[in-house]
């Protein structure tokens, strides 16, 4: 095989710059989902000129390019599937601007995403999207994936921030898209096109993002439940009642149990459902609104609810919720993350569905997370060196997928489509919608060299397949 | 599957590969991704090479320079949301590459000195003691140009002797009793772990724990049959002569009838807690076990005693603290040094920033691969220069020398010092409480 780009990348960054050795490439062959994809080369950037040089090279040659941050993504977002070039963004970490007097933030697409939130905390102001890896994932990652997080409830996603991106396309053109101003209806809005587009469109070198006073004040409580359906319940009934809490956490009876037996901690290992639910804003109407809901909890038969009285006693029960992850994880060591959304009047009926997908495939699936904005995590626990039960539980996601659709829901709420889900796209999208965004692709990126493989089938990703080797 | 890599995966602990999920929390606790800025040095990233080498798809020679730079510091361990069990993959690993390696003239010859006759030789490590360690007059310097070795440069260890203490004379050494009572009543019988370096590098500092822990009420008993930890040999991938030491060390402690061992070097002390791993026959299990639960650092035992003892002499000072990797996130000591240090009247306590990242030492890490280490320590000198602290507390000897190399090499001698946190205790000029009632009343 010709490797002109190789040298042609060589003759512009230096050798050194360039990595191809084994230990290298092989260190950027996965993300924190599933699969292992080795690329030809990796080259760190830090700056958008070595972006513009990288694009034209692989654009004149064909050759495919993925963007990747720090690796965390779920959905398999920066897997070189078709080889090629991995760009590491994540380096690029240094740029990062407050300008309190305008409510933004400007950064690099290195920086962390927590290192946003802390800047903008110096000026009593913050950066609502949390997505439980941002002190680990950059801002890069979160715009291509358009990321969520627990206080997606009330403060919205990663694009409901966005009012400005500086972006390379994959003909090496630099474009601004938006700008400083939360106004502003000049042509399309390709910032939202281009946040949550998985880096199949451009590459983003800059980000102008809106911030917000921090709230003053936050309560937690802690509501216990018998059964999961009647929990759903009562996160529709209290957001219908004219409140709006900042995050509403669901944890099932298995998620309570691995907890416990993980670290005890005093949860209820009885009960069939928690939910945890933080209210923010002033300190008399968020103890009123603590009231409210303390109301509609016990009305709907929530069978105990704790309000912490210290901040210690809070962290606590947060502290519950982080470790769900790491205690699921001791049955068995493979974690199927799903993040199938569904509008909020249907969570119990999404919730029972997911009971019959458990019981209909044997399978280890526990559900927790975002329950209140309808984003909920059924997890699959499993081994993927064991093929029988990796084929029950490709099943017992297609049929997940199934489900949140056909209750008008959606394949992913913030993990995105990446390599796992395109297989499904169709189903929720319909043939024509599915092909108005295959013709967008076409007009940014002619010659399908950015992050190729994903959002769409192709012959790498036409089924779901989790079974290993 | 093929029989040889079979038994390369069982070596290699690549069933415990699968507990990585690839989540990338541990992308920011890592030292060596923070200033090798690659996935080829974060630990998921070491664990994808391990898996992958396991399964045949890559080469011995790809593993060995990311498993050569990992520090070992486990700080990994501690956020891992899957509790992978890092440090059992990480000598896992290192342990195939020791056995696959072909070793040039040099290395054996470096090597056969540091882990066969150096580390488990009490006569050695005095011998090192009576004279500058490692280097200048232990005929090492001859002996090197005899092999054509043109410098010790590649050791470095002229750098780390411009940073050693005064030695003890020989006859100070050897003047040291093997039992020494507690002053006023026995609370308990300790029987004292001196560690290699400790022994013959930082001396003083073993007669100043002796000191303390009399105070806090213990009969010290030191076996003089003891030997080395063997934290270092584990960690080169030399299983068999850890396991050893580790046996000589139990029978030694065991013969003394000691209620707790107690050590003073957060290495060495992680290697001492997991004794117990290294065997799988009942017997030494059993020994390992009963030696496991008696293992504490000294300020764990210094903490207990704190109601005992009184410090009369404050230290007006701006004091900062480097952790021990291996003590805090191996052993799980954490909250006793800060306690400690608080309790000494007059200090300024000021923590910076990465207090509880690896400071670059680790065992012989910095010797072995210097360049890397000097970038994690300049980088931690920023920080500790932030906290303007003139007294950096450590609790390692490694961590120790690391410190005064940092201080030296920002050109702070004379303004900051480092110290061990035993120092700085009996700098305060503890007295046992019960001593000073004592005392009073017979005045009366």
């Amino acid at each position: 095989m010709s490797k002109d780009w190789l040298n042609a990348l060589q003759s512009q960054f230096g050798n050194d710059r360039v990595m191809t050795e084994t230990k290298d490439t092989h260190s950027y062959s996965f993300d924190a989902s599933f699969g292992s994809f080795v690329p030809e080369a990796v080259i760190q950037v830090y700056t958008k000129e070595e972006i513009v040089k990288i694009l034209k090279v692989a654009n004149e040659y064909a050759v495919p390019v993925y963007p990747r941050g720090q690796g965390t993504s779920l959905s398999g977002g920066p897997l070189p599937v078709k080889g090629g070039i991995v760009i590491d963004m994540a380096q690029w970490d240094n740029d990062l601007k407050v300008y309190p007097e305008d409510l933004i933030v400007v950064a690099s697409p290195g920086v962390k995403t927590s290192a946003i939130n802390e800047a903008a905390g110096k000026y009593g102001l913050m950066y609502p999207p949390d997505p439980s890896s941002s002190h680990v994932s950059t801002i890069g990652g979160n715009l291509a994936e358009n990321s969520g997080g627990p206080r997606g409830l009330k403060y919205g996603v990663t694009k409901d921030y966005v009012i400005g991106l500086e972006v390379v396309t994959p003909e090496g053109e630099i474009i601004r898209t938006g700008g400083k101003t939360i106004k502003n209806v000049t042509g399309y809005d390709l910032t939202k096109l281009i946040v949550g587009s998985e880096g199949t469109l451009g590459i983003i070198t800059e980000a102008v993002l809106k911030i917000i006073p921090k709230p003053q004040f936050s309560k937690t409580m802690m509501a216990v439940f018998d059964s999961v359906v009647t929990s759903g319940e009562a996160i529709s009934k209290v957001l219908t009642s004219g409140l709006l809490p900042a995050k509403i956490e669901l944890m099932d009876q298995a998620s309570i149990e691995a907890v416990e037996n993980f670290k005890p901690i005093g949860l209820p290992v009885n009960a069939e459902a928690i939910l945890l639910i933080e209210v923010d804003g002033h300190e008399e109407t968020v103890n009123e609104e603590v009231n409210q809901i303390h109301g509609i909890l016990n009305e709907l038969g929530a069978t105990d609810v704790v309000i912490p009285e210290t901040k210690e006693e809070e962290q606590h029960l947060w502290m519950a919720r982080k470790l769900v992850s790491p205690a699921i994880t001791r049955v068995k060591p493979t974690k199927v993350s799903e993040d199938a959304t569904v509008p909020r009047s249907q969570i119990p009926q999404m919730i029972e569905k997911l009971n019959a997908i458990k019981e209909k495939y044997h399978v280890n699936l526990v559900v927790f997370g975002h329950a209140g904005d309808g984003n909920l995590h059924p997890n699959i626990i499993c081994d993927k060196r064991d093929k029988e039960e990796m084929i029950r539980v490709e099943k017992a996601v297609a049929e997940i997928f199934e489900a949140a659709v056909s209750l008008g829901g959606t394949l992913s709420g913030e993990h995105g489509i990446g390599t796992m889900k395109a297989p499904f796209m169709e189903m929720e999208l319909g043939k024509a919608g599915l092909d108005m965004m295959k013709r967008i692709k076409k007009a940014w990126d002619p010659n399908d060299i950015l992050n190729p493989g994903k959002i769409f089938t192709s012959d790498q990703n036409n089924e779901l397949v989790l079974s290993h080797g | 599957m093929d029989k040889e890599l079979k038994q390369l995966q069982e070596k290699i602990n690549y069933d415990k590969t699968f507990d990585c999920v690839q989540c990338g929390y541990c992308l920011p606790a890592c030292p060596t991704y923070e200033t090798m800025k690659k996935e080829t040095h974060s630990p998921r990233g070491r664990i994808n090479l391990v898996k992958e080498y396991a399964e045949g798809k890559i080469s011995v020679e790809d593993l060995k320079e990311p498993i050569d730079k990992c520090l070992g510091c486990n700080a990994c361990t501690v956020v891992c949301p899957t509790n992978v069990q890092y440090g059992k993959i990480l000598e896992g690993a290192k342990h195939v590459i020791e056995e696959k390696r072909t070793k040039s003239k040099k290395e054996e010859w470096v090597e056969n000195l540091i882990f066969d006759k150096v580390f488990p030789s009490r006569k050695w490590m005095k011998r090192i003691g009576n004279v500058s360690w490692l280097y200048q007059k232990s005929g090492l310097q001859s002996l090197a140009q005899k092999i054509k070795m043109t410098s010790i440069a590649p050791l470095h260890l002229d750098q780390f002797e411009k940073v050693l203490p005064d030695l003890p004379s020989p006859t100070k050494r050897k003047s040291r009793p093997k039992v020494i009572k507690a002053e006023g009543e026995t609370r308990m019988r300790v029987g004292f772990f001196t560690g290699c370096i400790m022994d013959s590098v930082f001396f003083e500092i073993n007669k100043k724990t002796i000191e303390l822990l009399i105070k806090a009420g213990c009969d010290v008993v030191i076996p003089e049959t003891q030997t080395c930890c063997g934290a270092l040999h584990a960690h080169s991938g030399k299983v068999e002569s850890s396991r050893q030491l580790a046996k000589q060390n139990m029978i030694a402690f065991e013969e003394e009838h000691v209620d707790v061992i107690v050590n003073n070097a957060g290495g060495c002390g992680a290697r001492l807690v997991e004794y117990e791993e290294l065997f799988t026959d009942e017997q030494w299990k059993e020994k390992a076990k009963s030696f496991v639960e008696k293992t504490r650092d000294v300020s764990q035992i210094l903490y207990e005693a704190l109601d005992q003892i009184e410090f009369t002499r404050p230290i007006n000072d701006i004091v900062t603290y480097q952790t021990s990797c291996h003590m805090i996130n191996v052993q799980k000591v954490t909250k006793e040094p800060f306690e400690l240090l608080q309790s000494i009247p007059g200090i300024e306590y000021r923590q910076f920033k990465g207090y509880d990242r690896c400071c670059g030492s680790a065992g012989i890490y910095n010797m072995l691969n210097y360049d890397d280490a000097m970038d994690i320590l300049d980088k931690k000198m920023t920080h500790v220069k932030v906290s303007r602290a003139h007294t950096i507390v450590t609790t390692n000897p490694g961590c120790l020398l690391q410190m005064k190399l940092g201080i030296q090499r920002e050109g702070l001698q004379g303004k900051m010092r480092a110290v061990h946190l035993v120092e700085l205790l009996h700098e305060a000029e503890p007295v046992s409480k019960e001593r000073q009632v004592t005392a009073i009343s017979n005045n009366a």
